[in-house]
């Protein structure tokens, strides 16, 4: 009699304790209340972690929007960047057909947000929000403006270093990662509590790097950044 | 057997901030269901014209529930930025294998409540040959919390609480902090407490 083929589906390794922010970080006061203070409880994988939503992004939310400097009449104002890299898991493996979401001030540091009070012009021709799928490789590409650096209310003359926010969900609901992508060189990044936050043997992981062969002559400036996610453990699950 | 190698380092979470809502939650992100194109977002905190989120329209099947709730911080203040994502299986307790997206998403109000239109899921396995209790993975997201937290709604009533591998492994005196109550049929409340007297639990994996 043939055995039925059995599905299987991976598992994930731990995550890497030495990479991430603690959940309380005072010098990033709003950590402050919201920290919870009891530990996590450990539990193992189910069916509920290692599965995620996949395919059909463009359903929920619309269909990808890659080059932010052509959503509007005009062209915004800023350093027009490409920012482009490879999502892949601890294993280098490359991470296919995930949704990649960004978002980001403008220029002069302004987000369009209505909480954004800080006096910064808003530009009428920049919203500063992105998504793309990954292809077969895990390569993603966003034209944008290189976004301002703003200042931030958490303590004496603090400023947020330039950044972008990231947001990806990989293949399962336990390798969704929330993130922001920094760019090499800048002098705020040792001065800022969230980028701080992560030891410092893994923080220049979330620093985008101008590349030469990325820059596309005459026209805008390459930066490269690559995320990684979580990668499989040993053991798979049977499913 | 030797564990796999991790020759990559993962890249860090840092948080998702305050300024998340013309990017991540999409109108109609919260209902999994099917009629209500808003729900989830809140789209008066951007310019109209900057909304570039498209909305999304449903046409999963079945009875529908709503999960309503509040996150409230260590002083008891209500949070009103953060973003609440739910995964969850189908009413037969299959993860991605119908037509039913199972991912929802939700940001707060300012008064820190959440609301979520869906389909109450089945049961899923559990390690060995176990049962999970129907559940949702909860996960939340917000400025300060440098990391989203991971918790799970159960639900009030329900059959397998008693035996469910996961709640087992909680704490009795902070297990109800992981139960959805039940308002009336077909509407839970699952109030969420990022610190303090009663604090949800949240679980690493």
């Amino acid at each position: 009699m043939l055995r039925s083929r059995m599905n299987t589906l991976p598992t994930y390794l731990p995550e890497d304790a030495e990479a991430q922010p603690p959940a309380l970080y005072p010098e990033y006061r709003s950590t402050g209340l919201r920290a919870p203070k009891q530990p996590l409880v450990r539990i193992p994988q189910t069916l509920t972690e290692v599965t995620g939503p996949a395919g059909d992004w463009e359903r929920l939310g619309g269909p990808a929007m890659a080059d932010l400097t052509r959503q509007h009449r005009a062209e915004p104002q800023g350093q027009r960047i490409i920012l482009a890299g490879r999502v892949l898991d601890e294993q280098g493996r490359a991470v296919p057909r995930t949704l990649v979401e960004v978002w980001q001030a403008n220029a002069a540091g302004r987000y369009v947000h209505a909480r954004d009070q800080w006096d910064a012009p808003l530009d009428p021709n920049f919203t500063g929000v992105g998504r793309a799928v990954t292809d077969e490789a895990g390569r993603y590409r966003f034209v944008t403006v290189k976004p301002g650096a703003y200042p931030w209310g958490n303590h004496e003359n603090a400023w947020r270093p330039a950044h972008i926010h990231f947001s990806l969900f990989g293949p399962a609901f336990a390798t969704r990662l929330v993130t922001q992508c920094y760019f090499e060189g800048d002098p705020l990044i040792p001065l800022d509590p969230i980028a701080g936050a992560v030891p410092a043997r893994a923080r220049d992981r979330m620093l985008a790097r101008f590349d030469l062969s990325l820059t596309q002559p005459a026209w805008a400036l390459g930066y490269v950044f690559d995320i990684v996610l979580r990668g499989r453990a040993a053991t798979p699950m049977e499913a | 057997m030797p564990g796999p190698v991790r020759s990559l380092g993962a890249t860090p979470w840092q948080t998702v901030g305050p300024f998340f809502h013309y990017a991540l939650p999409w109108p109609g992100a919260a209902d999994l269901v099917g009629g209500d194109a808003n729900l989830g977002a809140r789209p008066e905190l951007t310019p109209a014209d900057h909304f570039l989120l498209q909305p999304v329209e449903n046409d999963a099947s079945g009875e529908a529930i709503w999960l309503e709730g509040r996150i409230v911080d260590g002083a008891g203040e209500p949070v009103p930025d953060a973003l609440v994502e739910i995964w969850q299986a189908d009413p037969e307790g299959r993860y991605g294998g119908s037509s039913f997206r199972g991912l929802g998403r939700a940001a707060s109000g300012d008064d820190g409540s959440y609301l979520f239109r869906t389909l109450k899921p089945g049961r899923a396995p559990g390690p060995g040959n176990t049962l999970q209790a129907a559940h949702l993975a909860v996960g939340v997201l917000g400025r300060g919390l440098l990391k989203r937290l991971v918790t799970r709604a159960y639900f009030e009533g329900d059959d397998g609480l008693e035996t469910d591998p996961i709640l087992d492994l909680v704490p009795a005196a902070r297990r109800s902090t992981l139960l959805a109550r039940r308002v009336e049929r077909g509407r839970y409340r699952f109030d969420i407490v990022l610190q303090g007297d009663g604090e949800t639990v949240f679980f690493e994996f």
